[in-house]
């Protein structure tokens, strides 16, 4: 209860409406996890970014998730701040989004289970989502996917989306429903920050995390919604739900031309692109 | 339908259905709530491409992150429960003479051939062609294609984080036996693909079997 709260009291339309209106700048630097709008008020651009060009801006809580439509070309950094955040995404094509990431294909086409910097995440129809261009974290994982609901009351008594131990695919399933989505639509996810490595014997290793402050940056190749739940990893060990917040970050930018390294790094890579662009062309995008 | 069974003890029991699904083909089929499919790789190392869905609720349907994280490998073998998108188990299996089989690769498609190969292989059948076309009889589109299982395919991942389809390790006459936990709908694709080794450069014949 804010003193502006009791001062003017809630018992009347006028006294509420004094009361909302009176919250924004009695919670102004309180609270650590919301978004920034507009996005050029965020205090802190990246390096070589003009604030006009920011986006998006929005530290997710642990628990939290959140969801971006971007133009191509958007930037996207998301940033571990304290160093147990699991950023479980989920990409589509805005303009159809029956495309949509599949992990599958992204770790077969690149031969690598591993994503980091230079790798790219591929649709179903054999084209690019999206470019990893920049990765201080190394730690990923495209095999274990996200969390449920009923996995998540075994593990911490509690996976639904409003407690304290939310599943990765009950948040998904609220951010894709913004969208017109359903959970049909919620195809298996990539993680970042907490690292997952398979053995020589097929046995998956949890590395968990590198440390507060790492990022990775995702350049969009197509126009996407971006569904992102925050959210500990299925194999993180630890009994206690543990899960800090994500920085989100995102600003125009330019998607990858023929004159871009990651153009020709593969031959794999090479095809999707020209697929891509081909496609994003026909349909006036490109 | 044949009638005649071979010794192995995982088509014992009452045969409810004996199909041979020829090379480059679909099939799908409802199994019952306790009873076993059988899926015998009849030429040797042939890519048997695998989605299963709650006969009752498409919207639960195979997992593969649920199915890997309730187990201690990536590879599936006698013991694993495939489990649905809700974590709740769809087919147990029952028993397996290959060994291991693949959760990551995925299944082709006309598509990710042109990245993976060239575009001079876009007229080539696949098996999201397949998925796309059975699906479609039982109300399935595209948005219910996920991440499938490969019986028989070999996808080793090497420690610097390298995968790939590699020559198989099936022969022959193997097979793999599947309970059903709750009634399934299961939908295949017997793999078409000719440019890697996942059907031996020569996709063949399967075997399906249900068993009581």
């Amino acid at each position: 209860m804010t003193s502006t709260g009791t001062i003017t009291g809630t018992a009347t339309t006028a006294g509420a409406k004094a009361h909302a209106r009176a919250q924004e700048a009695d919670h102004r630097g309180r609270v650590a996890t919301m978004p920034t709008v507009p996005a050029s008020a965020w205090p802190d651009p990246p390096q070589g970014v003009e604030p006009r060009d920011l986006v998006h801006a929005e530290v997710v809580a642990g628990g939290g998730y959140t969801h971006l439509v971007v133009a191509r070309g958007t930037h996207v950094r998301l940033t571990d701040l304290a160093g147990d955040a699991c950023a479980h995404v989920l990409a589509y094509r805005a303009d159809r989004p029956w495309e949509r990431l599949n992990v599958a294909d992204t770790v077969k086409v690149q031969w690598q289970v591993y994503l980091t910097s230079g790798h790219l995440l591929l649709s179903d129809a054999g084209r690019v989502l999206a470019s990893v261009v920049g990765d201080t974290s190394g730690r990923q994982d495209a095999l274990y996917g996200t969390t449920t609901r009923a996995r998540n009351e075994q593990r911490y008594g509690d996976g639904s989306p409003q407690g304290g131990s939310p599943a990765g695919r009950e948040l998904f399933a609220v951010a894709a429903a913004k969208h017109g989505l359903a959970r049909r639509d919620l195809p298996p996810s990539i993680s970042f920050f907490q690292g997952v490595r398979i053995d020589a014997a097929g046995h998956p290793v949890f590395e968990g995390s590198a440390g507060a402050g790492r990022a990775l940056t995702i350049r969009a190749e197509a126009p996407l919604i971006l569904l992102v739940a925050n959210t500990a990893h299925p194999l993180d060990p630890r009994p206690e739900f543990t899960s800090t917040p994500l920085e989100v970050v995102a600003w125009k930018g330019r998607a990858a031309d023929e004159s871009d390294p990651l153009w020709t790094a593969t031959p794999e890579g090479r095809r999707a692109f020209a697929n891509t662009v081909a496609d994003l062309t026909a349909r006036g995008i490109a | 339908m044949t009638t005649e069974l071979t010794t192995d003890d995982a088509l014992r029991g009452e045969v409810l259905l004996d199909e041979v699904v020829p090379a480059r083909a679909p099939w799908s089929a409802v199994v019952a709530a306790g009873d076993t499919l059988t899926i015998v790789d009849l030429g040797g190392n042939q890519a048997v491409d695998f989605l299963v869905y709650d006969a009752h609720d498409t919207t639960l349907r195979y997992s593969a992150p649920d199915t890997i994280q309730a187990q201690d490998s990536i590879f599936l073998t006698t013991g694993s429960v495939l489990r649905d998108c809700e974590h709740g188990p769809l087919m147990t299996v029952t028993a397996d003479d290959c060994g291991r089989h693949d959760t990551l690769g995925g299944a082709c498609s006309k598509e990710s051939n042109t990245l993976r190969y060239g575009h001079h292989t876009a007229a080539q059948h696949a098996c999201a062609e397949n998925f796309l076309a059975e699906g479609g009889r039982h109300g399935l589109g595209k948005r219910d294609l996920v991440s499938n299982i490969n019986w028989y395919m070999n996808v080793p991942v090497d420690p610097d984080g390298a995968l790939g389809i590699v020559d198989g390790i099936s022969a022959p006459g193997l097979s793999v036996s599947l309970r059903a936990e709750r009634d399934v709908l299961v939908v295949v694709s017997n793999c078409p693909q000719v440019n890697n080794p996942c059907n031996g450069f020569d996709p063949t014949a399967i075997r399906m079997v249900v068993t009581r």
